[in-house]
């Protein structure tokens, strides 16, 4: 294959990674975001996500689209139920303290794989595309499944900033994370929206493995990669920033591929890892956010609606 | 947690504690059969790794979540030195203890300018790069497979007597006797005007900057012995069961430490070793009936963290014993 | 002899100058208040003595060595010592622990004064300094359990076992009852036999009794200074602040 249309396949395989990892990041992000909590089970959320749609496609097997569309909706709400669980009987009574939630989620990271380990077995689980389409290119044929995921994620995007900038749950979320106490005195129900968003955030991660468990396989051990990814996109987009988790997810999973073709991938991630921690200590504020204490979904201009929305909801 | 004031009789009273401690330990190897022997002897090195991390976790308020790479420092200085450049026993121990202690301070630059979870999150990425730098460099690793030390370069001269490290009576003493050592390092440690500043920090650091400390000297202070201590343990577990692998180095490792500390009693001088003993024989246990015996790990952390913060000597202490140590 | 010595001293964060300019020297074995209205730049500039903020420009001279640059610990070291506004002490441990806490680090003229085998003296300074704010009774009882007008007085001993040369109290009597207040004032008088009292102060009769000089603030600037009459009968201050 020539150059031009091997760096447009390798660009392909890079946008259906880094697709995935929107979504992910997307949700570590938001409960960083919104709650100040690092979520360590975060992965785990993901591997769940896949093993349960390996799970509910193999329990309707009719049509593999019948069961991957059942399992792109049953999924994501099971584990945002166990996230819900999660939160209540953890993290609320732990008043949400950052290094204990540290340690607590650490716990949960352990209790949900051991758990899918003694339910599901050891064994990788492959799960049936909903549908088999190729894409002819004029130099070579692509998944249109792949395609599909892109758009997906996509959609899944525009969808979730709509929702966090013009709607009133978004109000809620965005008065939570600006200031708490404020927020509580406005009559916000800060407790049932750290919930929430934890819940949403697990949901996001589970999205994104049901959308690419037909290209790779289910396995307990699955969720490592994606929570150390996601780390280094909500570290290099600037702890909390929306905007820069999802540049910083484009940017590192193009990259990903790229960089391995020329090291090995060992010393990929010992460099990378390096520098997102040198990142961490000596630039917090990320390569893509202005700030850490500013939450960057909060609109810039005065003259935007949800900033107006803002004012009446405080006027209350 | 506070320090009880100087006084001859609690100095006598936690004195006579830790030596019990130690001839019941002693006396132990008499009566126990091989495997818990065996067992013992690993318990009481993991236990110096765990009272190690408890420096800078229990002592000084800073969680690290990459203690393993000190660890392994410890691991891979006597190894390497040992298996690949024929070095004697004691100056591979004496290379892993330096490689260690190098390791601690050059972490400590970096990771000190942080505090809190962004310091979680730094120890954790860079004991990650460790970790695969132990594969990477896996012509002289061997990765995950690991080495594995000859029998012949297991023994030394000391004073003219020679110590043979394949002797499991060898191995269990000479882990008590470091074990005793450790032990003493940081009473000393927390005992002394350090160990005030350490707990200075711990509970106000900003107020410990405005009464003269300079925190950030003391801070890295507490991670070079804490990160040494740890190393230590790791060059003593390689010399005394050759065996050199990746695996020591990964994050559970970094977790265990923290969960021995834990459980046993975060800043507490017995309670990391009390930890580990219990911890060791739970997991040790829960893993003959089942290959989810991590699932222990993880019910034990959130329980921990949610009704028994103090964990065992913690709670103690603050209930009945305000004089230990 | 001057004690300490500022000049030219000046602060600002992003573009608000919340110090400019300031000339400002302490005799040594003075009392000086320093008032002015909230916003005026007090805390901002006391913090710049202790090191706690680092100024724009300017220097500051401390028994005439050049500290503008010297790191708090090291400051502390030298004989300045700081009471916070909002009560910081360490409240899980016990009162006696908390001042010896600060004893460990006490100022020595000379470093053939200062003790090899610390522990019984360092004991002996931070029951003095308790005994000297009069809470000695309390040295057994967790700092954060004591009632909040003892912490106050923790925190005064923990900067009485420093020794310091100079002790700056931000805001003492906030929060004390009048009661508390006429306590507070006989205590630093007390203290000003060994030391020199840099304080900010609201509340005017604190001032006007304990005060050999007022400095007042205002914008960022020293508006006026001198006795406590020569203040109390400025037109400036009166039209800016007491009026």
């Amino acid at each position: 294959m020539d150059f031009g249309p091997f760096l447009f396949l390798a660009s392909l395989e890079g946008l259906v990674q880094a697709a995935v990892l929107c979504l992910t990041a997307l949700g570590l992000c938001l409960v960083f975001g919104v709650m100040r909590v690092v979520n360590v089970a975060h992965g785990e959320f993901f591997m769940l996500g896949a093993v349960l749609a390996w799970w509910i496609t193999n329990l309707i097997s009719t049509h593999p689209a019948l069961g991957f569309v059942a399992a792109l909706i049953i999924a994501p709400v099971m584990v945002g139920l166990i996230a819900f669980c999660a939160d209540r009987l953890i993290l609320k009574r732990l008043s949400y303290n950052p290094e204990a939630t540290i340690v607590a989620t650490i716990g949960l990271l352990y209790v949900i794989q051991q758990t899918v380990l003694i339910t599901f077995g050891a064994d990788a689980r492959a799960v049936n595309a909903p549908f088999y389409f190729r894409v002819q290119f004029p130099w070579f044929g692509y998944s249109g499944y792949k395609l599909l995921v892109i758009v997906a994620a996509a959609l899944i995007l525009l969808g979730a900033w709509f929702v966090i900038t013009r709607t009133r749950v978004g109000l809620m979320m965005r008065a939570t994370q600006y200031d708490r106490e404020m927020a509580q005195s406005f009559g916000i129900p800060v407790e049932r929206v750290y919930t929430v968003v934890f819940a949403v955030g697990a949901m996001f991660a589970a999205v994104g493995a049901i959308l690419v468990v037909p290209i790779r396989q289910a396995h307990y051990l699955m969720g490592l990669d994606p929570l150390l990814l996601s780390f280094i996109v909500v570290i290099i987009g600037g702890l909390g920033s929306i905007r820069g988790t999802v540049a910083a997810a484009i940017l590192i999973g193009m990259s990903d591929g790229i960089i391995s073709v020329f090291f090995s991938p060992t010393l990929a991630k010992m460099v990378s890892t390096t520098l997102v921690a040198f990142i961490l200590v000596f630039k917090p504020e990320g390569l893509f956010g202005p700030s850490v204490v500013n939450f960057r979904i909060y609109p810039n201009h005065k003259g935007h609606k949800g900033y107006k929305r803002h004012l009446r909801l405080n006027k209350k | 947690m506070t320090p009880a004031k100087i006084n001859s009789g609690n100095s006598r009273k936690i004195i006579s504690l830790h030596l019990a401690v130690i001839v019941i330990l002693f006396l132990l190897q008499f009566v126990l059969p091989e495997y818990h022997h065996l067992t013992m002897t690993r318990i009481m090195i993991l236990a110096i790794f765990a009272m190690g991390y408890n420096v800078l976790f229990g002592y000084t308020g800073l969680l690290s979540l990459g203690h393993a790479m000190f660890f392994g420092a410890g691991l891979y200085g006597a190894g390497l030195t040992a298996y690949h450049l024929g070095w004697s026993v004691p100056l591979a121990f004496a290379s892993g203890i330096i490689a260690g202690a190098l390791l601690s301070l050059l972490v400590g630059c970096i990771a000190l300018r942080t505090t809190g979870v962004a310091f979680m999150i730094v120890t954790m990425m860079l004991a990650q790069v460790a970790y695969l730098a132990t594969l990477y460099f896996t012509r002289y690793t061997r990765g995950d497979e690991g080495l594995v030390l000859s029998q012949a370069s297991r023994s030394f001269e000391f004073f003219g007597a020679t110590v043979d490290l394949t002797n499991p009576s060898t191995r269990y003493n000479l882990s008590l006797a470091l074990l005793g050592i450790t032990m003493s390092i940081i009473y000393r440690l927390v005992r002394g005007k350090t160990g005030r500043a350490l707990v200075a920090i711990r509970e106000n650091e900003p107020r410990a900057q405005m009464l003269g400390y300079n925190t950030f000297a003391i801070k890295l202070k507490a991670l070079l012995v804490s990160g040494t201590l740890s190393a230590t343990a790791g060059a003593t577990f390689a010399l005394l069961f050759a065996y050199i692998g990746s695996s020591f180095t990964t994050i559970q490792y970094s977790i265990d430490a923290l969960l021995f500390t834990l459980l046993g009693g975060p800043g507490t001088v017995l309670g990391p070793a009390l930890g580990t003993f219990l911890m060791f024989y739970l997991v040790d246990i829960a893993s003959q009936y089942t290959t989810a015996y991590l699932l222990v790990t993880g019910l034990a952390l959130i329980f921990l963290v949610l009704y028994f913060p103090k964990g065992i000597l913690g709670t103690i202490k603050h209930r009945w014993l305000p004089w230990l140590p | 002899m001057k004690l300490l010595r500022a000049h030219n001293l000046s602060k600002s964060f992003g573009g608000v100058q919340a110090v400019q300019d300031v000339d400002f020297d302490l005799e040594q074995g003075e009392i000086r208040a320093i008032i002015g209205a909230n916003g005026a730049g007090k805390t901002t500039f006391v913090s710049l003595l202790s090191g706690r903020i680092t100024a724009t420009a300017g220097t500051i001279e401390f028994r005439g060595q050049d500290i503008t640059d010297l790191p708090i610990h090291k400051r502390v070291r030298k004989g300045i010592a700081y009471t916070f506004q909002i009560t910081s002490i360490f409240p899980n441990l016990t009162v006696l622990e908390n001042a010896a806490i600060a004893a460990q680090n006490r100022f020595h003229a000379s470093p053939a004064t200062i003790p090899t085998d610390g522990h019984p003296d360092i004991y002996r300074n931070a029951n003095a300094a308790l005994q000297q704010v009069g809470i000695t009774a309390l040295q057994d009882e967790p700092a954060g359990a004591i009632a909040y007008g003892h912490q106050r007085l923790l925190e005064v001993a923990m900067g009485l076992a420093l020794n310091p040369l100079l002790l700056i109290f931000d805001e003492p009597t906030q929060g004390l009852s009048d009661a508390e207040i006429q306590d507070f004032c006989k205590l630093v008088k007390q203290i000003n036999q060994s030391t020199t009292v840099l304080l900010i102060e609201h509340n005017m009769s604190v001032v006007m009794s304990l005060a050999h000089r007022i400095t007042v603030f205002d914008r960022g600037q020293v508006l006026a200074q001198g006795s406590p009459d020569q203040i109390r009968n400025n037109a400036n201050v009166q039209a800016a602040y007491l009026g």
